[in-house]
């Protein structure tokens, strides 16, 4: 244990705060980006330092322990994760950020004397536990559905909206009393957390696969929001400041992703969105024609286009073939074709993440354009390649008020001179609906596996000239 | 620290948070994601602050186990952040 002042202590706090800041703000560009991860790091290491500086006496081997336990699965995580598994990998993250401020806020409940505590502390306390354990249970049930472990279909139970309202009630019935100092008890506090526990499950189980984006953004933006509670709870500034960035953040990212859904938060959580659409429409034949061509025809038509847009949707990922549209994309560029790939919001399972797996295959940052800034580009454009995407590219979203999707912002595939859509079969995307893209004079289906398809047109790009 | 100081911190947090959020590109929101992530690991000096200050066993267990799973947040959140970063390369032109 060292003298740190409390005035000293709470300078390097603002000190690593600030690192913080500063460290999120690089982010703002893929340039900086990197230097601002490190800076960020940096800071959390001297408010690591002086903590443990100023508090650690007898018991620093536990504590060292705990840091060298963590650090390794940690560095084992971060290693080894493919960049498909990235939102699982999150939601792990999300329920150990959750925990850990629940229990740092718990223990002053369950191991002081509560009766020293003011109802501001004790308040705190019920906020942080009531987050940190719903982030916790609800980042699992996220993760088993990212991962397929559990069914990636809603589970509905019976009554589900009455019974959540109850725990909801019960929650806060239970906060409360636990956060008036002459009635407060730690048996609350035990029942607030198992209640919360269950809370957490029952609020992720009913939402589909395709609405885990939102979730996962949803309870990045908890897990800050249950830190700043800790912090409260403790008196230290620095995690309320983190706390609350990660709290916007997460927020942030919530709302951008519910808008390109086209939905609203309140409906994403109340679920069961994909079971009843889904077999309602599965009814209808599709016996419209749609004109389909060969990969050395769209190699033909590629090959002498001036713009190419490609559209990868996370059917690219889940085919294995972003490093093949990578190379064709190269080849592409050798022969002196403009290419460009444009990015919805919803292209990946979690936001930014068609990015992500497009840089692992080495495209260039700059090439990557998202939808404000590509939708305009498209009339000017020889050939839009789409490539396991397809409800964000259908244009009824804009103009068929009767669709599911519409008014869903949706990239305008069908504005450029000619469409190449690369595709397993005719079925329809999550939303149930047909996609009025494929039956254009103008768009050209080339069904098969994404990844066989484009190792063909590579080929045929090849042998051109 | 007096209640209203840390009830102003947070509030103009939320401000500061907003604004340079705003400010990232689409491109980046998983990394941001997973850093910001790291970021609110620091719950981990909460953690190291009860682990040291425990009166018996089970307490002891108790926060050290937060010191495990806000370390995990913090180290492997900044690592896998520095990986996708460097991923992200500029074409060469």
């Amino acid at each position: 244990m060292l003298e740190i002042s409390s005035n000293i202590e709470n300078i390097l706090y603002l000190i690593s705060a600030s690192m913080f800041i500063l460290g999120i703000k690089r982010l703002a560009s893929p340039a900086t980006a990197r230097n601002g991860n490190r800076l960020s790091s940096i800071a959390m290491l001297i408010a690591i330092i002086v903590t443990a500086l100023k508090y650690t006496d007898t018991n620093i081997q536990w504590i060292i322990i705990g840091l060298i336990i963590g650090s390794f699965i940690g560095v084992i995580l971060s290693k080894y994760v493919q960049m498909t598994a990235m939102p699982q990998l999150v939601a792990v993250f999300n329920a150990f950020g959750g925990a850990a401020s629940g229990i740092v806020a718990m223990y002053e409940v369950i191991f002081r004397n509560s009766a020293d505590h003011s109802a501001f502390v004790l308040a705190s306390v019920a906020f942080a536990t009531i987050v940190g354990s719903v982030t916790f249970t609800g980042s699992f049930i996220a993760f088993g559905k990212l991962q397929e472990i559990l069914t990636t279909k809603p589970i509905l139970l019976p009554l589900r909206n009455y019974l959540n309202v109850l725990l909801i009630l019960a929650v806060l019935a239970l906060g409360i009393l636990l956060s008036i100092p002459e009635l407060s008890d730690v048996n609350y506090l035990y029942l607030l957390v198992g209640i919360s526990l269950i809370l957490g499950i029952l609020i992720v189980i009913p939402i589909g696969g395709a609405d885990m984006p939102v979730v996962v953004a949803l309870l990045n933006s908890y897990s800050g929001i249950a830190g700043a509670g800790a912090g409260f709870v403790l008196g230290n500034p620095v995690l309320i400041i983190s706390g609350s960035l990660v709290g916007a953040s997460g927020l942030i990212l919530t709302r951008i992703m519910t808008k390109a859904m086209n939905r609203s938060l309140l409906n994403v959580m109340l679920g069961g969105f994909g079971s009843e659409e889904g077999s309602s429409s599965s009814g209808e034949e599709e016996t419209r024609p749609v004109t389909s061509l060969t990969a050395e025809d769209a190699a033909m038509i590629l090959g002498y286009a001036e713009s190419v847009i490609f559209v990868p949707g996370y059917g690219l990922a889940v085919a294995q073939a972003q490093h093949q549209i990578n190379e064709l994309s190269t080849l592409l560029k050798d022969k002196g074709v403009s290419v460009k790939f444009a990015i919805h919001p919803v292209a990946g399972r979690m936001p930014g993440h068609m990015n992500v797996l497009l840089a692992e295959a080495n495209v260039p940052y700059d090439e990557l354009k998202d939808l404000e800034e590509i939708n305009n580009e498209f009339d000017r454009t020889d050939v839009a390649v789409v490539v396991g995407a397809n409800d964000v590219t259908n244009p009824n979203a804009r103009t068929d008020k009767s669709s599911p999707i519409y008014g869903m912002p949706i990239l305008n595939v069908d504005k450029a001179k000619s469409v190449i859509v690369l595709k397993r079969s005719m079925a329809s995307g999550f939303s149930g609906v047909q996609n009025e893209l494929f039956f254009l004079d103008k768009t050209n289906m080339l069904f098969g596996d994404a990844k066989d398809s484009i190792e063909g047109m590579v080929k045929e790009v090849r042998e051109l000239d | 620290m007096e209640l209203i100081s840390l009830i102003i911190i947070f509030v103009l947090a939320l401000f500061i948070g907003y604004e340079i959020i705003t400010k990232v590109p689409p491109t980046l929101h998983t990394p941001l994601m997973s850093g910001s992530n790291a970021i609110s690991g620091v719950v981990i000096v909460g953690a190291i602050i009860i682990a040291s200050n425990t009166h018996n066993t089970i307490a002891t267990i108790f926060s050290v186990v937060g010191v495990i799973l806000a370390t995990i947040n913090v180290v492997g959140g900044f690592l896998v952040t520095d990986r996708m970063l460097a991923m992200f390369k500029k074409s060469k032109k």
